[in-house]
């Protein structure tokens, strides 16, 4: 028996009034892998992610976390599970500057007082092994370049040591260099045995990449793929959904991973 | 970076000292390195104080052409007392356009909060600290109801606050009942508030020098843990330069206010209380959530910060503030009447606030702005009325600086978004 995998979504559903966004959705992340989730727009990536992360609650459907049903019902539970996210939007506060934003909701204190000596001096240490071009730290994160800001969001998911990491679109704003970066960076964390969950529309990198694949159309499950069996023409008809012999949610479907 | 309004007093006591050039080139070094920090924050449409520095300069420089009275120690020691009252009711309204919000009720509080203190002490007998607290938990109350439906109900506070406006007031004129004017005890705690004077020199200056000792205490101590740890530092010459400019304003504030009267109680509870809630907005917990959550209700959100119990702490600190303001604006005229708390008292705070250099789309301002911008306020008031200006002009020019105070905000906020886009 191996090990269960650190996060698995069984039969999740999610509704926004009369919408039917998610639709008994299934999706397992182990440790030192990277998933991709692919999908159309609007075919429910962003809200699963939400769902994971505690900010939209799941309606319907179980959530486990290494083998063992757990509830994330606000984004404090999934960070303490472990669970770290990087929104597409990135969620920064613009008006506090980077180490500010690093330390959001979990400042070092000492005496009751806010230690900022020892926040700027874990934020120096994190970043300097995330990126060479480190941003001025006490700038507001309003004059930092999307780049920068995308690195500083990243910086602040790894700040609790997480052991899955969810990135809802990194690389859609970067030019190639701070893309290679990102990327680079993504691959040290599954080496270091961090379950990565990478939405990205950009085949190459999910190529590159990711480990396996899982498709999401229309808010179902529309197939697993393992990346480096399956070519990319089978996962873009499985994305647009012009195919019939892609299992849709199969039972099996471990099998054929 | 961080200690504003700190760095630009050092940084205009530096520029002033710099042209006596009395200390030679340890001075100019530190000089230039202030200067070049100041460079770096203008390129990124940070102003922090300065224009505002330059505002008050102008009109005591202006006043003091048109009547050689207004500089005197008499003058300004009248201005530091009559800016306690609005002062303290603009330090909360601090808080809330940190937010992003605004709070319109702050004037009807502060005058519920005197009508309940004299109600309660003076046709009541009830003591007067107890009365005093009463009256203070009172606005903390108005204001923790208005911050929770606000919170809950995700109405604008200022929609919200407006109902507040009239609601506060109505319970006013019901707890003054309908012999509308109330007289305070001449001699009590509540007068002694604006009327108390320490006429022993030594007080000013002692607390002078504790102001100065402690800031370069606490610098000295940054500094010394942040060398240990091989962590970016001030320069010893910035600390001293530092804490040089705040004892050299320090000190001849206590040396004006002793020629008069002495340090004024009332001016010395408003530092102390600007200075302690500047402590808590930048250097706790609770004062960062603030900021973060004027900078971004989405993103404090997914931080799992607690909205609606910030929200409510925030309007109910305005409603304190707005309540201890009240009592000191009672103290000055020793009576609470119907028209407490009303007229040009809620906008004189608002922009106080917003001259001071509080920003009003939320997230950037700090404390001392209400000092400031009071100060700004109360000289253009007090200038008005030694030359004899008609009120009318006084008017337009208070309008004109809170206008340029704005646009200045406006293009700040402008001029950082477009570097971010760079």
């Amino acid at each position: 028996m191996p090990a269960p995998p650190l996060l698995a979504l069984r039969g999740v559903c999610k509704r926004f009034g009369a919408v039917e966004v998610l639709k008994d959705v299934d999706l397992e992340i182990h440790a030192g892998q990277v998933v991709a989730l692919l999908g159309d727009n609007g075919a429910g990536k962003s809200t699963l992610v939400k769902v994971i992360s505690g900010v939209a609650p799941a309606d319907k459907g179980v959530i486990e976390w290494e083998g063992r049903a757990v509830h994330i019902r606000r984004p404090h539970d999934a960070r303490d599970l472990g669970i770290a996210t990087v929104h597409q939007d990135l969620a920064l506060c613009l008006n506090l500057d980077v180490v500010g934003n690093l330390f959001l909701g979990r400042e070092i204190r000492r005496f009751g007082f806010l230690d900022e000596m020892a926040m700027e001096s874990r934020t120096i240490e994190l970043l300097g092994r995330l990126t060479r071009a480190v941003p001025e730290l006490r700038a507001p994160v309003v004059s930092l370049s999307t780049g920068q800001r995308q690195t500083v969001a990243i910086a602040r998911s790894l700040l609790g040591d997480p052991r899955v990491l969810l990135l809802d679109e990194p690389t859609a704003a970067l030019g190639f260099e701070q893309t290679t970066e990102i990327l680079d960076l993504v691959d040290a964390l599954r080496d270091r045995g961090m379950g990565v969950l990478l939405i990205s529309h950009n085949l190459g990198d999910v190529k590159a990449l990711a480990d396996r694949a899982a498709v999401l159309r229309l808010g179902r499950n529309n197939g697993f793929f393992n990346v480096n069996t399956v070519s990319q023409e089978q996962i873009i008809a499985s994305v647009t959904g012009a195919t019939d012999n892609v299992p849709r949610r199969g039972t099996s479907y471990e099998a054929r991973w | 970076m961080r200690r504003a309004t700190e760095n630009e007093q050092a940084d205009d006591a530096a520029a002033a000292g710099g042209g006596t050039a009395v200390r030679g080139h340890t001075v100019s070094g530190a000089l230039r390195s202030c200067g070049a920090a100041l460079r770096r924050r203008f390129r990124a449409g940070d102003l922090g104080s300065l224009p505002i520095v330059l505002v008050l300069a102008t009109v005591w420089i202006v006043f003091q052409c048109l009547n050689g009275n207004f500089l005197s120690p008499r003058n300004l020691s009248n201005i530091s007392v009559d800016i306690v009252g609005t002062g303290l009711i603009a330090v909360g309204i601090v808080f809330v356009l940190l937010l992003g919000e605004l709070d319109l009720s702050v004037g009807s509080i502060s005058g519920l909060a005197a009508a309940v203190f004299a109600v309660l002490n003076v046709n009541n007998g009830v003591p007067e600290w107890l009365a005093l607290i009463l009256a203070v938990l009172t606005g903390t109350a108005a204001g923790a109801v208005q911050g929770y439906s606000c919170a809950r109900t995700r109405v604008p506070a200022f929609v919200l606050t407006l109902a507040g406006l009239l609601t506060w007031n109505g319970v006013m004129l019901a707890v003054l009942g309908t012999n509308g004017t109330v007289n305070l005890d001449e001699h009590g705690l509540v007068a002694d508030l604006t009327d108390y004077y320490f006429t022993n020199d030594a007080v000013a200056y002692c607390l002078a020098a504790v102001c100065a000792g402690a800031v370069f205490t606490f610098s000295y101590l940054d500094r010394r843990r942040r060398t240990a740890a091989g962590m970016p530092h001030r320069t010893l010459r910035h600390i001293a330069l530092r804490t040089g400019a705040i004892a050299v304003v320090a000190f001849v504030s206590a040396y004006l206010l002793n020629r008069f009267q002495g340090l004024p109680l009332a001016l010395l509870i408003f530092l102390a209380v600007v200075a302690g809630l500047d402590v808590l907005l930048r250097h706790t917990h609770y004062g960062r959530q603030v900021y973060a959550l004027g900078g971004g209700v989405e993103a404090a959100r997914r931080a799992s910060l607690n909205v609606i119990g910030i929200r409510t702490a925030v309007l109910a600190v305005s409603g304190t503030m707005a309540a201890i303001g009240g009592l000191f604006l009672a103290s000055r005229i020793t009576s609470v009447s119907q028209t407490s708390g009303s007229g040009v008292l809620l906008l004189n705070a608002i922009a106080a606030a917003v001259i001071g250099g509080t920003s009003l789309f939320g997230g950037r301002g700090t404390t001392w702005s209400a000092v400031l911008g009071m100060l700004v306020i109360q000289s253009i008031s007090s200038g008005m009325a030694i030359t004899d200006t008609p009120s009318a002009a006084q008017l337009v020019i208070t309008g004109g600086v809170l206008f340029a105070a704005v646009v200045i905000d406006a293009l700040s906020r402008r001029s950082q978004e477009a570097r971010g886009r760079a």
